[in-house]
């Protein structure tokens, strides 16, 4: 009881906001770690690299429950942003004719709300393009491989020798990591074969026992990989939006990182100089790197 | 130097109290010397108006040497003008060139409503002042002497700094959120570094902080404008003091 004012006072607003805000900047630090694998590895080994992670990402429980805090993390800085910024207006129900705020503070500083709204926007958008493919959707393609084998088809009985014929092997990749083979085609008659049933998206089943024998790998890297190709009439506006929306998230940090460290109380003459570089430094380095990774995606395609 | 004068346009806030509608009148002021200060200058425009037969602008003042925090003004833009450290009476016509046009208007908030044309009730700082801006004395002719008690030169330093502010309101004037944290900041600061004050500590914090919420005063989002509009240079340093203190407070009390 005594404790409400730990929830409603305005200084606790603070420190909810700022404990929130610096948790999603690790967020930040953790999601492009991730999204770096999508420009260091290239081709099949960057695909399956990307895949892996993200797979680990799904299912590992301490990343569950990360990911669970971060929603709420998100949830209550979006909320609490927002009952400061209507609290904040109310506060002068008349504006001034006449004002210079550029005389005292920086423009980031000032326009913390208008920047995060447009990160929800962005993030909206983020989630539509990628997090809904990768959790709900049916969609999503499983990590295959379609590669060409010499099968053999018989015996030669003049020589001995093996008859093969080039046919079509569809391998996906498990969770194990290893390539199980899916279906196989012959290419002279186009008949499919499957040796296994691909049950909620990912599960392979065993077509003959119904046993279940791994998880396919949803191809999240693909679905990426597609989202900024140059061929895709849409990747011209996704890279711009990304980029602008990454501008955008620096500005927010620019102003938002040291400000985090204010709120909490950690104000002092030798750190805050240090912390007030390193926010910018953070402000500049996280989101130039996001950027950069769909632009180099869009022109290597 | 020798003075000059110069011909200005004012618009200036006028409101007949605190229910009716204000807006912006123009005025021309001719032969204003550089060497006057703002409040003279208002002061020559005032006897312009009475010489007219028009009623006199209404505005604060009591001081005038930069030391009670009673002038206020918002002038083009800025709380206390385009100098910086100092208050409007301390604003001398010097900053303004011939043919200017000068915005006046009075503190915005919901907090301090307008009285008269830019005079403003800042009395909501007085009843923050009250919630814990003290520290209880035994007044029964046996009171000890402060010096009596030794206390560190440099959190003596900090304190005296905190202690500067003159209440004046040219933070919460100039924070778009139209928050008090600074001055209450520094209300706060100015008794959690003395030993005196550490008595009373977390109720003092508690309470000036839920008084300021109460006269709805906005919330702090660290912009820096109040420092730097502050006349006192009152360090926003004292604003994490006040935060600190506050969750201490907050997480200790019973
Ligand atoms: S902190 Fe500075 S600006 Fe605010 S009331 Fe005190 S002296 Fe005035
Ligand atoms: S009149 Fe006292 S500070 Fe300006």
């Amino acid at each position: 009881m005594s404790n409400s004012v730990l929830f409603k006072s305005s200084i606790a607003k603070k420190y909810f906001m700022a404990l929130t805000g610096l948790f999603l900047c690790t967020f930040l630090v953790g999601h492009l770690l991730g999204n770096l694998q999508l420009i260091f590895k290239t081709g099949e080994e960057g695909r399956r690299a990307f895949n892996e992670y993200a797979y680990f990402m799904g299912h590992n429980v301490f990343i569950k429950v990360l990911s669970y805090v971060t929603y709420i993390a998100l949830i209550i800085h979006a909320v609490d942003g927002i009952m400061l910024t209507i609290q904040n207006k109310k506060a002068r129900p008349v504006k001034y004719a006449y004002n210079n705020p550029k005389a005292n503070s920086g423009t980031a500083s000032r326009n913390m709300a208008i920047l995060g709204t447009l990160i929800l926007v962005f993030l909206a958008t983020h989630m539509a393009n990628f997090w809904w493919k990768a959790k709900i959707t049916e969609e999503i393609p499983l990590h295959s491989l379609v590669k060409t084998v010499d099968y053999p088809v018989g015996q030669n009985p003049a020589t001995g020798e093996m008859i093969t014929k080039p046919i079509e092997v569809t391998h996906y990749l498990n969770t194990n990591g290893t390539y199980q083979q899916f279906k196989v085609k012959d290419p002279s008659t186009g008949q499919e074969q499957k040796l296994f049933d691909i049950k909620n998206k990912h599960e392979f089943y065993d077509i003959t026992s119904g046993v279940k024998i791994g998880e396919g790998y949803k191809d999240l890297h693909t679905v990426v990989m597609t989202f900024f190709d140059k061929n895709n009439s849409s990747a011209l506006f996704g890279v711009l939006f990304y980029v602008i929306s990454m501008i955008v998230l620096g500005y927010h940090l620019w102003h938002g990182f040291a400000s985090a460290f204010q709120s909490l109380g950690l104000n002092h003459p030798l750190y805050t100089p240090i912390i007030k570089k390193i926010g910018m430094a953070f402000s500049i380095v996280v989101p130039f790197l996001f950027a950069i990774i769909p632009v180099i995606i869009y022109m290597n395609h | 130097m020798a003075s000059k004068f110069i011909n200005i346009t004012l618009k200036i806030w006028r409101q007949k109290n605190s229910n009716a509608k204000g807006a912006l009148e123009t005025y021309s002021l001719n032969d204003v010397s550089t060497d006057s200060s703002f409040l003279e200058m208002l002061d020559q425009l005032n006897e312009q108006l009475i010489n007219e037969k028009q009623s006199p602008i209404t505005f604060d003042h009591d001081c005038r040497e930069g030391i009670c925090g009673m002038c206020s003004l918002y002038i083009n833009g800025r709380a206390h003008g385009p100098d910086s450290g100092n208050t409007t009476c301390q604003l001398h016509m010097r900053k303004f060139k011939d043919g200017d046009t000068i915005y006046v208007e009075p503190w915005r908030s919901r907090a301090f409503p307008i009285i008269k044309d830019l005079m403003v009730d800042r009395s909501a700082f007085d009843r923050i002042q009250q919630a814990g801006g003290f520290v209880s004395v035994n007044t029964s002719g046996r009171t000890m002497d402060a010096n009596a008690i030794p206390i560190a030169k440099a959190d003596a330093d900090k304190a005296f700094q905190a202690a500067a502010c003159i209440g004046c309101g040219a933070c919460v004037a100039s924070c778009k959120n139209g928050s008090a944290m600074l001055f209450v900041g520094a209300k706060v600061s100015q008794y959690a570094l003395l030993p005196q004050g550490k008595i009373e500590a977390t109720d003092r914090v508690l309470n000036m902080v839920r008084q300021m919420d109460e006269e709805g005063f906005g919330n702090c989002t660290n912009t820096g404008a109040c420092e730097i509009e502050c006349p006192k240079g009152i360090s926003i340093e004292n604003i994490a003091r006040m935060n600190r203190e506050f969750l201490k407070g907050a997480l200790t009390k019973s």
